[in-house]
């Protein structure tokens, strides 16, 4: 009895929350897949129409829009918040006095919420406030920085905005990873006078994959489910050009009554996903099985 | 068996309850939650209950109307709608469509609502020849509004003509002021559009393209005309638009930063609220163009069970459309009333020039709904017009492709 309990105690503490995993997550991923066969419109409506929705969807010029941006945000946010992140790391492993204070600083905007930092800096870039204002009335009338008002380099400004809050956080990912490289191997290379940059991109920047995917992994995801950056910073505008899928989604559910459409948007969306993740968890599993 | 409990239990509770509390009941869900508003739905609220009823308030704010809708949607699935619920337009016959909207043409008819409410505007309210909604008010759209100051100084006249209206702002832009405030968001954008399209497509044009969705309309070179006069639009308005409230572009032209805004009559109440006089500090004219854009708030009403209820519901759309409630709210949110026959006295001039031109557009059958308000078309439709108007608008598109856009948009939504 004893023994037996001992083995199903596990099972019946983890039952519940697999339970409402299996419910609340792939139940409802499988309900949103229904409706995205529909023709919902205000309240869900289950006759199955084929892909009628998904063929509206890719014939919709604003759902391109919202997917160019998706890829663009998406590897400009991922590819300058590593980078800096990177550079932020390296420069902090110096050994230099009042790191910790840096560090923290680095670290600050993470803490802040999404939609704190795209007020923010919705004000600090907008033109006739933030830093064109400011940099006119030192005198030079001709700067411009416009980027929030321009259709065509608005998802930039979001970009930076976003940049601005990640970076601290790879950087703090990246930190880490520098400490745990073994010291005994640099001091090694020191002693064979290898020079410093190479130590770097032969020894210790290898060593750090792990970080490197896990930090891909947390940024991209972070990319996907942008919603709460672009409604604070532009709302989707100038027009619907800094449209994400996440915002589109929303508009149809919500503002248009126009459900079956949202539907086959998440889809999508859950796909994108998907390709990210499933290639990342097989990697991860197959790893430990070895 | 299961089924038969179960009304006897709910026949009971409501036995029970009405014990309790016998008179009319009505749960109310809105989104007037901000100062004047609110102020407006406190007069229904009082005024019910001095009639004996128990209202339930429910407010529900935010995304202009978006996070309501949802609470409604939760509200309908569950089997537990509200009593009346503020929606418009065809949203209204969208929900009937799902079924949950109640039959109150006993009121109507005994209120006389046909007599009193103008022709187009009672369409909206009913279902298949039912009345199953109240109006509260009519709002319009196609305002030109100006800073009295500002046209006197430049010897500009209030334009009777879009040709005039060019010059004009022309001429402004060269005495160094923004000939048009206006704010970058969708809706205004689709609001400056859809006025300046009833001025170039007329009253029938924009009907038929707006209101039957008439691809051939929607395609027709009319339409690029209006393209066109939205390109030179985003010409007279300044740099630093994107995203601006509309509130704030209503201040720029109080300020005398601007000269011109086309915005709905909700704009007057900005201006008021700032003490400015209507004729003297700030000039409001219909847009040029001959015609009529509304957008009426109302009322729709829900299926609801019980006899307190149901009484509540009659009892509220009486009061509704009722004279004094449809004076009080309106001088309170800057509107005119639906029905017709109501003393204007202590309205405004611009309320007074509304009300005559309801009036007279009204006959002339040129009383049109605001397609960017939600009165002409359902979401999807309006949406995806929208969409392709903002991206005119805030890009270099050519006149000619929006219009292919347009009409490819509006065949995808439907």
């Amino acid at each position: 009895m004893h023994a037996w309990l001992e083995r199903q105690i596990p099972k019946m503490v983890l039952a519940p929350s697999f339970v409402a995993i299996l419910i609340f997550v792939y139940g409802f991923i499988g309900w949103t897949a229904w409706i995205s066969l529909t023709r919902s419109k205000l309240l869900p409506k289950y006759d199955l129409y084929g892909l009628i929705q998904y063929r509206r969807l890719f014939a919709a010029p604003r759902w391109d829009t919202a997917m160019d941006n998706l890829f663009l945000f998406g590897a400009l946010f991922i590819g300058i918040a590593m980078a800096l992140g990177l550079l932020l790391a390296i420069l902090l492993d110096q050994r230099i006095r009042a790191e910790g204070v840096l560090r923290t600083i680095y670290l600050y905007p993470m803490a802040l919420s999404m939609i704190v930092t795209g007020t923010a800096w919705k004000w600090i870039m907008n033109p006739g406030l933030g830093i064109e204002a400011m940099v006119r009335s030192w005198g030079f009338e001709s700067f411009s920085f416009n980027w929030v008002i321009d259709p065509d380099r608005a998802i930039y400004a979001v970009v930076i905005a976003g940049v601005w809050q990640a970076s601290g956080f790879v950087m703090a990912l990246f930190l880490a990873g520098l400490r745990s490289v073994d010291s005994e191997i640099i001091k090694a290379a020191q002693i064979d006078g290898i020079p410093g940059w190479r130590i770097y991109t032969a020894i210790i920047l290898p060593s750090m994959a792990p970080i490197f995917l896990s930090a891909f992994i947390v940024l991209a995801h972070l990319a996907i489910k942008s919603f709460d950056l672009v409604v604070a910073l532009t709302g989707g505008g100038p027009g619907y050009a800094t449209d994400l899928p996440a915002t589109y989604m929303y508009a149809m559910a919500f503002s248009r009554g126009d459900i079956g459409q949202a539907a086959s948007s998440a889809m999508v969306m859950m796909g994108v996903v998907f390709a990210i993740v499933v290639p990342y968890l097989y990697s991860e599993l197959r790893a430990k099985h070895v | 068996m299961k089924r038969s409990v179960f009304t006897a239990t709910s026949a009971l509770a409501l036995a029970l309850a009405s014990m309790v509390q016998a008179g009319p009941e009505a749960e109310v869900l809105h989104w007037w939650t901000s100062g004047g508003e609110a102020k407006s739905v406190a007069v229904l609220q009082q005024e019910f209950s001095a009639n004996g009823g128990t209202w339930t308030d429910m407010p529900v704010a935010g995304g202009g109307g978006d996070a309501a809708m949802t609470a409604l949607r939760a509200r309908v699935l569950s089997g537990n709608a509200p009593t009346a619920v503020q929606l418009k337009g065809p949203a209204i016959q969208e929900w009937y469509e799902e079924g949950v909207l109640a039959n109150i043409s006993s009121v109507a008819e005994a209120e006389g609502w046909d007599k009193v409410l103008p022709a187009s505007i009672a369409a909206h309210m009913k279902c298949e020849g039912q009345w199953c909604a109240a109006p509260v008010n009519v709002h319009r759209v196609d305002w030109l509004w100006a800073n009295a100051e500002i046209l006197k100084a430049n010897g500009i006249a209030m334009p009777n003509s879009w040709e005039e209206f060019n010059t004009a702002a022309d001429k402004l832009m060269a005495a160094g002021v923004i000939p048009l405030a206006h704010g970058g968001q969708a809706w205004q954008d689709a609001t400056v559009f859809e006025v300046v399209a009833l001025g170039l497509l007329g009253p029938e044009g924009f009907d038929k393209a707006f209101v039957d969705l008439d691809p051939e309309m929607l395609g027709s070179d009319q339409m690029v005309a209006v393209f066109d006069q939205m390109r030179r639009m985003r010409g007279y308005v300044d740099a630093n638009f994107p995203g601006r409230d509309w509130n704030l572009a209503t201040s720029m032209v109080m300020n005398g930063e601007a000269a011109f805004q086309i915005m709905g009559d909700w704009a007057k109440g900005e201006f008021l609220a700032a003490g400015k006089v209507p004729g003297e500090d700030f000039l409001c004219a219909s847009a040029p163009g001959a015609g009529f854009l509304y957008n009426v708030d109302s009322f729709a009403m829900f299926d609801v069970d019980g006899d307190e209820k149901q009484a509540g519901q009659e009892l509220l759309a009486k009061l509704i459309v009722g004279q004094n409630f449809q004076k009080v709210f309106n001088l309170n949110k800057g509107s005119i009333p639906a029905r017709v026959d109501v003393a204007m006295e202590d309205f405004d001039s611009c309320a007074h020039l509304s009300a005559a031109e309801m009036t007279t557009s009204s006959k002339e059958g040129s009383l049109l709904p605001s397609y960017a308000h939600g009165m002409a078309m359902r979401g999807a439709q309006s949406g995806a017009i929208t969409d392709v108007v903002t991206a005119h608008f805030n890009s270099d598109m050519s006149s000619a492709d929006a219009v292919d856009m347009l009409v490819a948009a509006v065949a995808n939504s439907l």
